[in-house]
Parts: C-alpha cells; structure tokens; sequence
C-alpha cells in the first residue's frame, strides 16, 4: 500500500516539476509547482514527517508560493512564445548537464544502496510536533532566535529593495 | 516498506529537472521557481535520511532550511520586481546592467 502511494505520489511530484519548466505562462508554472509541493509533502507523511509536511504546505505552497502569485500578476507578465532560448547551443548544454547531473547522482545512490540503513524503529515518533519541538527549543534556540532576526531582515530587505526610488523617479 | 533509495532517486530526478530549468529558461521567475524544485529535493533527501536513521537533527535542519528558503524568496522576488521597473522585462537574455 505505502509503495503505491510512494509511486503515485512520485510520479505527480516528476511530472508537475516537468510541466513547472516546460509551460509557457508563468502563472501555470507556479500552480505546477505548488501540485509538486503538495507531492512533496505527501511523501514528507509516507516518512512519518508529520510536521515538515504540515509546515511544507503552509510556508511553501502556501507563503511562497502566494508570494509568487502575486508579483506574477503585479509585473503582468505576458507568456513566451518558446518556452527555451532559440540558441540551440545553449539548450543542449542545459540538457547535457542536467542529465549529467542525474546520472551523477543516480550513480552515487545506486553505489551506496547496500550500506544505506535500513527503516528506523523510532522512524514513528521523531516526526511529531512534539519531538520536533522538544529538539527545537532546548538544543536548537540560539539558531532558532536567530532565524527570526534573518526573516525580519529578510523583511525589511525586499521592502527596501523593492520600493520606489523616488531619484529616479522622473 | 519501500528502501532509501527510492527516496533519494525521486529527490535526485527532481533535483536534475530543477537544474535543467535554471539551465534551459530565460523568464527570471521561472528561473526563480526552478531553484525552489532544487531546495525542495534536497529537503526532502534530509528528511529521508532523517527518518530512516532515526535522527531527529535532519528534520531540524530542514526547518531552518524552510526559514532560509522564505527569506530568500522575499528578498529574490523584490529583485526581480527592481530589474523589472528598471528594464521592463523579466527576460534574463536582455537584462544588461553588469554584463558588456
């Protein structure tokens, strides 16, 4: 039963990545894309993650992928005619290094795929909110405290960034 | 119960498909889009690993690397939002400012 969930869920994460780099209009490109992270999440569950996945779907699918939407449909940008660059040269290099780097990665997996461990008894309870939250806030609050200083940063950034200039403003 | 490996091959495929796309586009929001497909595989080898090994630490980091993955987000699409008021375009192959 999980390996038919696994392989459903396995294949709509491949070919939603697929159609989030093949489709012409961008905003079809990012609903793709929050399908893929829907996938994604769904596998984080098969692997008893309840929370990342709970959490994958509200800052990803959810924030981000909002946060896409939306300058999206601010910049209004009109969908290409080809979805790649007419050099040819250039696109064959893409897809030669991309195959290259699957067929790395691939290999490596299939190299370590006798010493790779086998499903962990506590693989049920790490996962929890509780587990996780326990881990978070006794060995892990320096970094977390510090997450918060790099998202209001990060806040205050991309507000700083993306205003108006009124310099150039003519 | 499905072994390790197959978590890593989907996350290795998916891994690839985001580096063909950072590759092969030209709309910076795409672009943009692929690099997130490239965080999410990777994420997901962590929790793979993390789950399979019994290792709480794997999911830690992966909540920090969601935190990082937001902030890079809002900072990344302001910038895309800039090279837009300035060019009009989100078309990598004709924005020139620090190219010659």
């Amino acid at each position: 039963m999980v390996t038919y969930i696994f392989f459903v869920l396995a294949t709509i994460a491949i070919a939603s990545a697929l159609a989030t780099i093949m489709s012409r209009s961008t905003v079809n490109s990012a609903l793709f894309l929050v399908l893929n992270m829907m996938s994604i999440a769904g596998v984080y569950l098969l692997l008893k993650a309840q929370f990342l996945a709970i959490i994958q779907i509200l800052v990803y699918a959810g924030a981000i992928m909002v946060l896409f939407l939306f300058v999206i449909m601010l910049l209004n940008v009109e969908d290409e005619k080809t979805v790649f660059s007419k050099k040819i040269f250039r696109n064959a290099f893409g897809f030669l290094l991309g195959g290259v780097v699957l067929a790395q990665l691939l290999y490596a997996v299939a190299g370590y795929s006798g010493v790779l461990p086998d499903i962990s008894a506590e693989m049920t309870y790490i996962g929890t909110v509780e587990a996780i939250g326990n881990t978070m806030f006794t060995e892990y609050l320096f970094p977390f405290e510090v997450t918060a200083i790099l998202l209001t940063v990060a806040v205050i950034g991309a507000l700083f960034i993306a205003q108006r200039n009124p310099k150039t403003q003519n | 119960m499905l072994s390790l490996t197959w978590f890593l091959a989907l996350s290795a495929v998916l891994f690839a498909i985001g580096t063909i796309g950072v590759l092969t586009r030209k709309n910076a929001i795409v672009i943009f889009m692929s690099v997130e497909l490239m965080l999410n595989a990777v994420n997901l080898t962590l929790v793979a690993f993390s789950s399979f090994m019994g290792d709480i630490h794997g999911q830690i980091l992966v909540f920090f690397s969601l935190c990082v993955a937001a902030a890079e987000a809002a900072v990344g699409l302001a910038i895309v939002i800039a090279i837009f008021r300035q060019n009009l375009t989100v078309d990598i192959t004709k924005i020139k400012l620090l190219r010659w």
